[in-house]
């Protein structure tokens, strides 16, 4: 795998956050590098998600700051924190296509919004869009008519077509059969390979995890903040604390077992 | 300068001959439109023998940037010239890689869905129809029969969501109902009164708003408020119910959806219902009550006497078992919008509007149906 750049184009500092007075971590401090591939795992109810939404600005932390392309969105103003958005892309879980429209809408929805391209050059690169996840010929679907593996890659068919220099992935694997889930992460890595965006992925898949990240920090629930972090591979075989060892080896095992 | 232009294209080489595109600067999405179709005009101007395409000082380069440089490629080979990329860079050319150009000239595999002509449209619409149609029906035969069942096991009656909707539906619901009811007397009252003056049969503005409220607009705006309402929300809380996979979930544990979900409903607002109407029909009294005092110098004793005269029991009946009948109408047509709902939050929305639009057309046909009926019992 080819070495990222190492320039951060994300610096988290001292982040804490919660809900309702709950914390769920605290002083959480990392940077993520132009063009890599960073894994945020960790155990269910860990705060992985949650600081996946606090780094795209969905929710606002207790303290510290989020830092995209130089501008701090806990802080920016709407004009800036637009600026930034339009700089980043987003697949939800749930992939959050709009019901009503159709995938070539969904896609040409932000070109039509935040360009002044015509028509025929938007319905091109829609086309492009929807062909480099492979859902070429799916223009006129709507999104209640796909299966859940092609509305994630519509999705991220939509999170792309501003050709961002960031894309967040929200569990990108949840409710896809393991050869699908397989098929998602070659497009993640091929589009990282291709356009060196830079990912960024919220994931407790350990197939993932070992198929695209090139760092991973883990998160732990009790200790409420980062527990491990850099080389998923090295973690696997170097880490001495136990709970790395039992997620990654726990895990593992298990995932041999089920099996595709 | 278009402030869009953020590459420069420089042209070698003589018309005709062998021209070299030198490209520099920023190839990006914003400018797609503007590269492609300068590119062309150079493409026309120059009618180059071959065509080369530097590549070398390309600053910034993204996918629709890629796009447009294989569209030029594509353009001049459609002109049988020769066309190479030179020194292209590692990141166009892994950028350019991405590019699956098959897909860029693959047709839709459906038709879009909204380009339909009008017979289609009116064939469509009228199965649309006829299938609503038949669908309210055996909802509402399902949902008399869960009544009948109902009535018979009252334990199997989820008491608790039935005052949590007649709160709801009722409680919620009486100040709305009040100022419009009210506001309805008193305009009632005034608009006739300036008609009734000029025979001196001011007395007959008391019996004129009485007689409309009790039995005609009463029942009529107190169920379109409701249908507004409460028709609205029940349809909307199980269409999300739905889904959500609520509903599934109850079918797949043994329960009776229609049971469970629109039983408490339909008899919160049968309960609820009667007696907005009673309330609407009062503070519409009241309302021309107002008028007839302070305007039409009546005491007021003299106007209820006079609206005591006019109002019999049997139209208060009457007035109570139309407002019932509506109720059952109002809810079932609610739920049944609801669990129609297939999708997802568009669906629930145009459930939600169906709800309250079918409410108030079954309203008045259902009123008109009464209107004959009790001519002649």
């Amino acid at each position: 795998m080819e070495k990222a750049e190492k320039k951060p184009i994300i610096i988290v500092e001292n982040l804490t956050a919660g809900f309702g007075g709950n914390i769920l971590f605290e002083n959480v401090s990392f940077e993520i590098y132009k063009g890599e591939v960073f894994v945020i795992l960790g155990g269910s109810g860990c705060g992985k998600s949650t600081l996946m939404k606090q780094m795209i600005g969905l929710y606002e932390p207790y303290s510290g700051s989020v830092v995209i392309n130089g501008i701090d969105i806990t802080t920016a103003d709407e004009k800036q924190l637009k600026k930034v958005r339009m700089g980043i892309g987003v697949c939800f879980q749930s992939s959050g296509l709009f019901g009503s429209m159709t995938l070539a809408e969904n896609v040409a929805l932000p070109l039509t919004e935040y360009t002044d391209l015509s028509t025929e050059a938007i319905q091109l690169i829609v086309k492009m869009k929807l062909g480099m996840v492979q859902l070429a010929g799916y223009e006129n679907h709507l999104p209640a008519e796909l299966s859940g593996g092609m509305k994630k890659r519509a999705g991220l068919a939509r999170a792309m077509a501003l050709d961002p220099a960031v894309l967040f992935f929200d569990e990108p694997s949840a409710g896809l059969d393991p050869i699908t889930a397989a098929e998602l992460d070659s497009l993640i890595k091929t589009i990282n390979e291709g356009m060196r965006t830079t990912m960024v992925i919220v994931t407790h898949e350990l197939q993932s995890i070992f198929n695209v990240a090139h760092r991973v920090i883990m998160l732990d629930k009790s200790a409420k903040g980062i527990i491990a972090g850099g080389d998923p591979r090295w973690l696997k075989d170097h880490s001495t604390d136990p709970r790395v060892i039992d997620f990654f080896n726990r895990k593992v095992s298990e995932q041999k077992g089920k099996g595709p | 300068m278009d402030p869009r232009k953020t590459y420069t294209i420089k042209v070698q080489g003589e018309k005709g001959s062998e021209v070299t595109l030198s490209l520099s600067g920023r190839i990006a999405t914003e400018n797609l439109s503007l590269f492609v179709s300068e590119a062309d005009v150079i493409l026309k101007e120059t009618s180059p023998k071959k065509l080369f395409v530097d590549l070398s000082n390309v600053e910034y380069l993204d996918s629709a940037g890629a796009l447009g440089l294989l569209q030029l490629e594509d353009r001049a080979k459609a002109k049988s010239t020769p066309f190479q990329f030179v020194n292209v860079t590692d990141e166009a050319e892994r950028i350019m890689g991405l590019i699956n150009r098959k897909a860029l000239t693959t047709k839709s595999l459906v038709s879009d869905k909204r380009s339909s002509n009008l017979i289609e449209w009116v064939g469509e619409s009228s199965l649309k129809i006829f299938n609503d149609f038949v669908s309210v029906i055996t909802f509402l035969g399902d949902l008399l029969a869960a009544l009948v069942h109902s009535l018979f096991h009252p334990s199997s009656i989820r008491w608790e969501d039935v005052n949590f909707y007649m709160k709801r539906a009722g409680v919620e619901g009486l100040p709305i109902v009040g100022l419009i009811s009210f506001l309805l007397g008193l305009i009632i009252a005034f608009m006739s009164s300036l008609q009734l003056k000029q025979f001196g049969a001011n007395i007959y503005v008391a019996s004129l708003v009485s007689v409309a409220m009790v039995s005609e607009l009463g029942p009529i705006m107190t169920a379109i408020i409701v249908a507004g309402r409460s028709g609205s929300a029940f349809a909307a809380e199980i269409g999300t119910m739905k889904v959500n996979e609520e509903v599934d979930a109850l079918i797949t544990m043994g329960f009776d959806p229609i049971q469970f979900l629109a039983i408490p409903k339909v008899l919160a607002a049968m309960a609820s219902v009667p007696i907005l109407t009673l309330y609407s029909d009062l503070l519409g009294i009241g309302g021309g009550l107002v008028v007839g005092v302070l305007g039409l110098d009546l005491t007021v004793y003299t106007y209820i006497q006079e609206t005591m005269n006019v109002i019999s029991i049997t139209s208060i009946v009457k007035s109570l078992i139309k407002s019932m009948v509506f109720a059952v109408l109002i809810s079932g047509i609610g739920c049944q919008r609801g669990f129609q709902v297939r999708g997802g939050a568009e669906a629930v929305g145009a459930s939600t509007t169906s709800a309250v639009v079918a409410g108030i057309f079954l309203i008045i046909v259902t009123d008109s149906a009464f209107a004959i009926i009790f001519t002649y019992i």
